[in-house]
């Protein structure tokens, strides 16, 4: 009893603010219900939303454009997340201030990002224009009015902001390999290459499926980055299902509707994490269950 | 390859990656520190003035002082609140027999991966029907509910590293489970409890997407919703932006700096210990 009473309070805020509103999310999406047309009341229309939302071009396109954004962005972290892991793993003088370095980009809210990002990205006073091409300022191009380069643009702002949340996940399993393996290894003539082949890799693997589900997830509800660098443009390039769902619900007020995008995004993640933790197998909770 | 260039070479390597981990915060505290001119100067101007000008108009013009008190107000309720709430359940977790403890923790994990889309729209119409959108408690409370897993997954890790020989010799004494979590298990852990502080702190003073939704007026916005909305008449206000950033971020480096070590380890407690 008095430990039902420790994690009531966790247990309430969780069931008010997580679990009810996925199930309500559900509820609302079978329902017509346009925000600022209260009048219209709430009718129950069965499926007729979802019925809309696969033959919604936009929702499709966002969920291409979702699925890409998170292979893209999740390849490069884990890339870069293991270099830099390799690299503060080691003993030097200054690791410390090196490690804090590394962590700002991880510490800087995404909103600052996306606007340090978008003004890097500027296309008369941005310092990639500059970097490419100095002063001759006739060369210098709109990156965010592009279809392509808008995309890689928040793929470069996610992977920089992020690998170094990756490389402290990769880090820690790292630190569990012990030296010894790495002395007889050495001992045995084995080049620095085979070492990280044949130790590093195999032991540091789950770490690096733990760091791939987190980015994983984290990549999926995107939306920060895209609201504030190119609001989904242009011409939906950037469109992403959060940004898309917010945009019906809350610009658009389409509750009943945007709330399919709701269900739709709730469902694939609960899919791809399932997957994921069935991969880790009981690791993460083996010690505490 | 001799022990001199490979050493050489690694260095380099962790010079780059600092070099590029830094570029992008550098770039808008050098331009906070130019003058309207030399931010909008075609090529760019590397190096700036030092003037405050964008500081001085951030703060008359677009109200910055505001969001940072409401950033305050409700990064640090929500801290002391998961704070409290998290200690309870970690220690219950970590300590004491439940059952479907796996279930639970799995849920947790479940509540912090999923994407917040997912529950906006009833978290929003929640928090409309109690007349909450526009107060500090109805984004407070969503808070809470989103930094628990954080709070829960670092505590119990915390709590369990104790030994529990001191807390059997306190009920020994006649220390209730009460006593015992506050006058040993909390002191002790505190380390963890402070790590889980800083981690909750940062997670609240950065979010946007519910600060979004759910703070409309301008008198309750945090700052990442300022920044995100900050426009000018007929350009945009780079240097405004880039000071108010600074001003956002200059704590979050400062945490950085002081607690790197506290912060890494409690950014991987429990995801790779298994």
């Amino acid at each position: 009893m008095f430990a039902l009473s420790l994690i009531a309070p966790c247990f309430l805020f969780i069931l008010t603010f997580a679990f009810y509103p996925i199930a309500y999310s559900f509820f609302l999406s079978l329902h017509r219900i346009i925000i600022s047309l209260p009048g219209l009341e709430q009718p129950f229309i069965w499926f007729g939303n979802y019925k809309e939302l696969f033959h919604d071009k936009i929702a499709l396109q966002s969920l291409v454009n979702t699925f890409l954004f998170v292979f893209t962005t999740t390849f490069f972290e884990l890339l870069f997340g293991l270099a830099i892991a390799l690299a503060i793993n080691k003993h030097f003088r200054g690791r410390g201030i090196v490690r804090a370095a590394v962590l700002i980009p991880w510490a800087i809210p995404t909103v600052v990002a996306s606007q340090m990002w978008r003004f890097i990205f500027n296309d008369t006073y941005g310092l990639l224009n500059y970097a490419f091409f100095g002063s001759d300022t006739a060369l210098y191009q709109a990156w965010l009015a592009d279809p392509l380069f808008a995309f890689l643009a928040i793929v470069a702002a996610d992977v920089w902001k992020t690998s170094s949340f990756a490389a402290l996940i990769i880090l820690a399993g790292l630190q569990t390999i012990p030296d010894e393996l790495y002395d007889a290894a050495k001992i045995d003539g084995a080049t620095a290459w085979q070492r990280f082949v044949k130790i590093t890799l195999p032991l540091v693997k789950p770490a690096l499926l733990i760091a791939l589900l987190f980015r994983t997830m984290d990549a999926f509800r995107v939306f920060d980055l895209v609201f504030v660098m190119t609001q989904g443009g242009p011409a939906d390039s950037t469109n992403v299902l959060q940004f898309y769902g917010y945009k019906k619900i809350f610009a658009e007020g389409l509750m009943g509707y945007g709330s399919t995008i709701s269900v739709l995004v709730f469902f694939v993640t609960l899919l791809i994490s399932l997957l994921y933790l069935k991969m880790i197998g009981t690791r993460l909770f083996g010690e505490r269950s | 390859m001799s022990g001199r260039a490979k050493r050489a070479g690694f260095y380099f390597l962790t010079l780059v990656i600092v070099f590029f981990s830094l570029l992008p915060f550098l770039w808008f505290l050098d331009t906070s520190l130019k003058t309207q001119r030399e931010v909008t100067a075609t090529p760019p101007e590397l190096f700036p003035s030092g003037s405050l000008h964008s500081y001085q108009s951030a703060i008359e013009q677009y109200n910055l002082l505001h969001y940072v008190k409401n950033s305050i107000i409700v990064a640090g309720a929500t801290t002391l609140i998961t704070l409290i709430i998290s200690v309870f359940a970690g220690y219950a977790l970590a300590r004491l027999r439940i059952k479907y403890k796996g279930v639970i923790m799995g849920s947790l994990l479940l509540v912090s991966m999923f994407p917040q889309i997912s529950i906006a729209g009833p978290v929003w119409k929640i928090l409309q029907s109690f007349g909450w959108l526009n107060t500090y408690q109805g984004l407070i409370l969503p808070y809470v509910t989103l930094t628990l897993p954080l709070g829960v997954w670092i505590l119990t890790s915390f709590f369990k590293e104790l030994p529990e020989e001191l807390e059997k010799a306190a009920r020994v004494d006649g220390c209730s489970h009460f006593q015992a979590l506050f006058k040993i298990i909390v002191p002790l852990a505190a380390p963890g409890v402070f790590t889980a502080a800083i981690l909750i702190f940062i997670y609240a003073w950065n979010e946007f997407f519910f600060a979004l939704l759910i703070m409309t007026q301008q008198k309750y916005q945090t700052l990442p919703v300022g920044i995100a909305l900050f426009q000018g008449q007929y350009t945009m206000p780079w240097g405004e932006i880039a000071a108010a950033s600074t001003v956002a971020t200059v704590p979050l480096v400062l945490l950085v700096f002081l607690f790197q070590k506290r912060i890494i380890r409690g950014l991987s407690a429990g995801a790779v210990k298994g």
